[in-house]
């Protein structure tokens, strides 16, 4: 096991042992959401609109009814009514009432006693509609003409005025912006287009429900929250939250994308109707595509001032963004708070709006408004480095956030590894590599908050001095590998006599999801506050066996020993005798810690690309990649490096390839993988990646978390790399191969 | 619709099931067989989650019928270990930290396994094009050419 960080005194944080479920998962044995199932069970298929707007005048499912087999059919009419707020937003899109929204939105279910005869019944479900005219982009949803969406769906913060689709405004800001801007050497404003992407998580939506007529119920389900399915499937339902016992499966990927329900609820009612059979919900990817996900689309215009000497003076951002037909879809908040972040700057002023658009309700899409914000904001900085002549990279390091500034969004930031970051970057090999005909250098850096949130976790000491942890964060990359060494440090046991299990919803208090790159930051920190519970308690019953106090006992190296020479002379007592006796020196030894976790720690990156863009087609290929990012601290180094890798060629799709394209009838038409092309292994160089540590003060190993900002950066970096390489300037995305040919050819026709 | 009876072999077993005429061969591994390791990711044969060998050739098992599995030998994830020993591909995907959530990872180490079968010394590139149709969304490939690369040298016995 070799440390990759030797100043440390760990024994086990920063070393890279073996994941603890690797085995199942290369042998096919893990399971995943669609990989059981149950005695009696029926299969379900959905009814989708294949209308991007359009009233349901009726359905008549009378002819699926008839067909041997079919034991249920749902429609909005089997659900409660007088949902309000965000339960409402949840249930009208897990079945669409009265008004279809967006091409793919689910009208009725069925279950059936195969997947085949349920699809077949699916099919004979008639559904009349009377098509509405629809929106798609958001800057046309916000046009006087546009169809209205929703009326009365905008809170009270939209000035007056403004289009029924507009349902919520941002505003935010410090210092003087005109004496900012009228201070800079030069002023830039600029306007950036983001499209929709899809998470893109290779294992689709998956579950298996049931619930009988008296509301008890069981799931089990590919999320990376369970309690966030129980609480919004029982709102849903209108059933009582601990009546439905949630058990999440092993998890195919989700990136923000299942911490929300889509069509859980609909196997749950299907399985009430259907007499309490369990029902097994697979979805398709091309359900997948057209109604779960996908992130928001974003209309952005950026204005920034700037001294000779690379100052940022001011900035001020307006973004628009639309995340479906539901408002409190789109992360435009994020956005917003997010965009100027990595900057110190005395005066900067956010506006924001929200938007409705005939498309599916957006969800959280690792570190959501993020990488929109830092297109449009990284951008404009290199664009005006490089018309001042100056260094993007030292720029970006004269003017980064440290530690005591007020953050562009309003806290004060504690201590940050920005600096330490973008200095690792400029000494790296990569920026050294000269370059070609056609090739370009593109530098960005990135920003996410990081969350702690609801977090309970138990652990306990078994007969033989092993150790069972409880935690309620799904493992999307390898987080019982981290909890387990952080868990088996603070013991001092093996790593290998730890093992951490994903539990239901039934075994802890209610766990917030896997997300906001918590779950090694948050878990973790309450793993080892629980462990140092099960230490206090066995040092008192070791105290206790040698007849001296519990103070004068203390914990080395998975025993008890007595704490100096006047405790007294007794031989250690390790974890493996202690939980020997447990029963007869006062029962079972366990530790348990629930917090709301604070001491968040935001961390920050910075990437460089080189790019050769061929001039006849305008491919871009990625000849390089750097990833350099602040851990905190990497407990499990391979797996951070998995986090800044993924994250990274997550980012080089949207930048590059990925978008979700209408036609003009609203309908989605990409939504298999061969059109909504995600990277290949051959679209790719290796990326390479250096880990900044800054330790977090709010975690007891430094955790920072680092899950998401890592797809931060690549699309500014692109776009940078794409301007050096060919002087043409991209403002909008994705910079796909026709869009960057036609901007070289009327460059080069000036 | 009645039903065809397929006799096969799977990872070396003799089998018999059931087939519906439209059921894929993933559907009939999954849900006949209970041989789950085999996933499926899209259905249409561009994500590769449900890679299998058919008679030594590498397929979509979401693109293969059911019923053309009859009289033909199936290799899928299950039957990669020898028992307990896990084939090097297996030891480098764990070593190598080249899984995150583990969703593509059966049919990228059939997937691999096909490729050094035939292709026992491949070069990154040759790595890289071959597992193009192997989607994962977790990683973004460096760690499984890494491994994949390290599984071949060791079979090769160059270590």
């Amino acid at each position: 096991m070799p440390k990759d960080d030797l100043k440390t005194a760990y024994r086990l944080v920063g070393t890279r042992p073996n994941r603890p479920d690797g085995l199942d998962k290369v042998t096919g044995r893990a399971r995943y959401g669609a990989d059981i199932s149950a005695p009696g069970m029926l299969h379900a298929a959905v009814v989708r609109s294949p209308h991007a707007h359009a009233r349901i005048i009726r359905i008549d499912a009378s002819k699926a009814l008839a067909l041997d087999g079919v034991k249920a059919v749902i429609t909005r009419a089997d659900f409660p009514t007088g949902l309000t707020g965000e339960d409402w937003n949840l249930q009208e899109n897990t079945l669409a009432g009265d008004v279809a929204l967006y091409d793919g939105h689910a009208v009725a279910a069925v279950a059936a006693t195969s997947k085949l005869l349920a699809q077949d019944a699916a099919r004979l479900v008639e559904v009349e509609y009377e098509v509405l005219p629809h929106v798609i982009d958001v800057d046309a949803a916000m046009q006087p003409d546009a169809p209205v969406i929703r009326a009365g769906t905008a809170d009270h913060s939209v000035p007056e005025g403004m289009h029924p689709n507009v349902v919520k405004y941002i505003e935010f800001g410090h210092g003087d912006l005109e004496a900012g801007f009228a201070e800079a050497d030069l002023v830039r404003a600029q306007s950036y287009k983001t499209e929709a992407t899809h998470q893109g998580y290779i294992e689709p939506h998956a579950c298996l429900g049931q619930m009988g007529a008296d509301g008890k119920g069981e799931m089990w389900v590919c999320t990376q929250g369970q309690w966030y399915i129980r609480r919004m499937c029982s709102a849903v339902l209108g059933t009582e939250a601990s009546q439905l016992r949630v058990t999440p499966s092993e998890i195919g990927g989700g990136f923000g994308g299942k911490t929300t329900i889509f069509m859980e609820p609909l196997a749950l009612a299907l399985s009430r109707k259907a007499g309490g059979r369990p029902v097994k919900l697979v979805m398709s990817r091309a359900e997948v595509l057209r109604a779960t996900g996908p992130t928001a689309s974003a209309s952005m215009d950026v204005k920034m001032g700037m001294k000779v000497d690379g100052t940022i003076t001011a900035a001020s951002v307006n973004f628009r963004m639309q995340g479906g037909a539901f408002i409190g879809s789109s992360p435009v908040g994020e956005a917003l708070s997010c965009a100027l972040a990595c900057y110190t700057v005395p005066a900067v002023f956010h506006q924001g709006y929200e938007v409705l658009a005939n498309r599916p309700k957006a969800a959280a899409y690792r570190a959501p408004g993020s990488p929109m914000a830092a297109f449009a904001v990284e951008s404009l900085l290199d664009e005006m480095c490089h018309e001042l002549g100056l260094d993007p990279l030292a720029v970006r390091l004269k003017n980064a956030a440290r530690e005591g500034a007020k953050a562009s969004y309003g806290p004060t930031y504690n201590r940050i590894g920005l600096v330490e970051t973008l200095e690792a970057t400029m000494a790296h090999a990569n920026l050294k590599v000269p370059l070609g005909p056609n090739q370009g250098r593109g530098a960005a850096a990135g920003f996410w908050f990081n969350h702690g949130g609801e977090t309970s976790v138990s652990l306990a000491i078994g007969e033989d001095g092993t150790v069972t942890v409880s935690v309620g964060t799904p493992d999307v990359g390898g987080s019982r590998a981290s909890l387990g060494m952080m868990t088996a440090e603070t013991l001092g046991i093996a790593y290998e006599s730890v093992r951490v299990n994903i539990v239901e919803t039934g075994a802890l208090g209610v766990n917030e999801p896997t997300h906001g790159s918590r779950a090694t930051f948050a878990s973790g920190l309450a793993a080892v506050e629980a462990a140092k519970q099960a230490i206090a308690q066995m040092c008192a019953r070791a105290a206790a066996e040698w007849g001296i106090d519990a103070e004068a006992v203390e914990w080395l190296d998975g025993a008890a020993v007595p704490a100096g020479p006047n405790a007294g002379k007794f031989p250690p007592m390790s974890i493996a005798e202690i939980g020997a006796k447990m029963g007869s020196t006062g029962g079972p030894i366990s530790g348990h810690h629930e917090v709301t976790a604070g001491g968040v720690g935001a961390s920050f990156g910075a990437h460089v690309v080189d790019v050769e863009v061929d001039p006849e087609t305008g491919r871009t290929t990625v000849l390089r990649y750097l990833v350099v990012q602040d851990a905190g601290r990497a407990i499990h180094p391979a797996y951070v490096e998995g986090q800044y890798q993924g994250g990274a060629v997550q980012g080089i799709g949207w930048a590059l390839n990925e978008e979700y394209v209408y036609g003009a009838d609203g309908r989605l038409q990409n939504a298999v993988f061969l059109d909504y092309r995600i990277p290949v292994a051959s679209d790719l160089p290796m990326i390479d990646t250096v880990i900044v540590e800054v330790p977090n003060p709010g975690h007891p190993y430094g955790v920072r978390g680092v899950g998401e900002t890592g797809i931060t950066p690549p699309l500014p970096a692109l776009a940078n790399a794409i301007a050096a390489a060919t002087g043409v300037r991209l403002r909008s995305l994705p910079m796909s191969p026709p869009k960057v040919l036609a901007a070289i050819k009327a460059n080069a026709r000036g | 619709m009645s039903k065809i009876h397929v006799s096969t072999t799977v990872n070396g077993d003799a089998v018999e099931f059931l087939a519906d005429p439209r059921d894929t061969l993933l559907d009939c591994l999954r849900d006949q067989l209970g041989l789950t390791g085999t996933k499926e990711g899209c259905g249409t044969g561009d994500c590769g989650a449900c890679s299998v060998q058919l008679d030594g050739v590498l397929v979509c098992s979401c693109l293969v019928l059911g019923a053309e599995a009859e009289g033909k030998t199936v290799a899928t994830v299950e039957g990669l270990s020898n028992g307990p020993d896990l084939h090097p591909l297996q030891r480098k995907f764990i070593e190598h930290a080249a899984l995150q959530c583990g969703f593509c990872t059966p049919g990228i180490l059939v997937a691999a396994n096909a490729l050094l079968t035939q292709n026992p010394d491949p070069t990154e590139v040759e790595v890289r094009y071959w597992l193009a149709g192997n989607l994962c969304r977790c990683t973004g490939y460096d760690k499984i050419i890494r491994a994949v690369m390290d599984a071949g040298a060791e079979m090769r016995g160059t270590h």
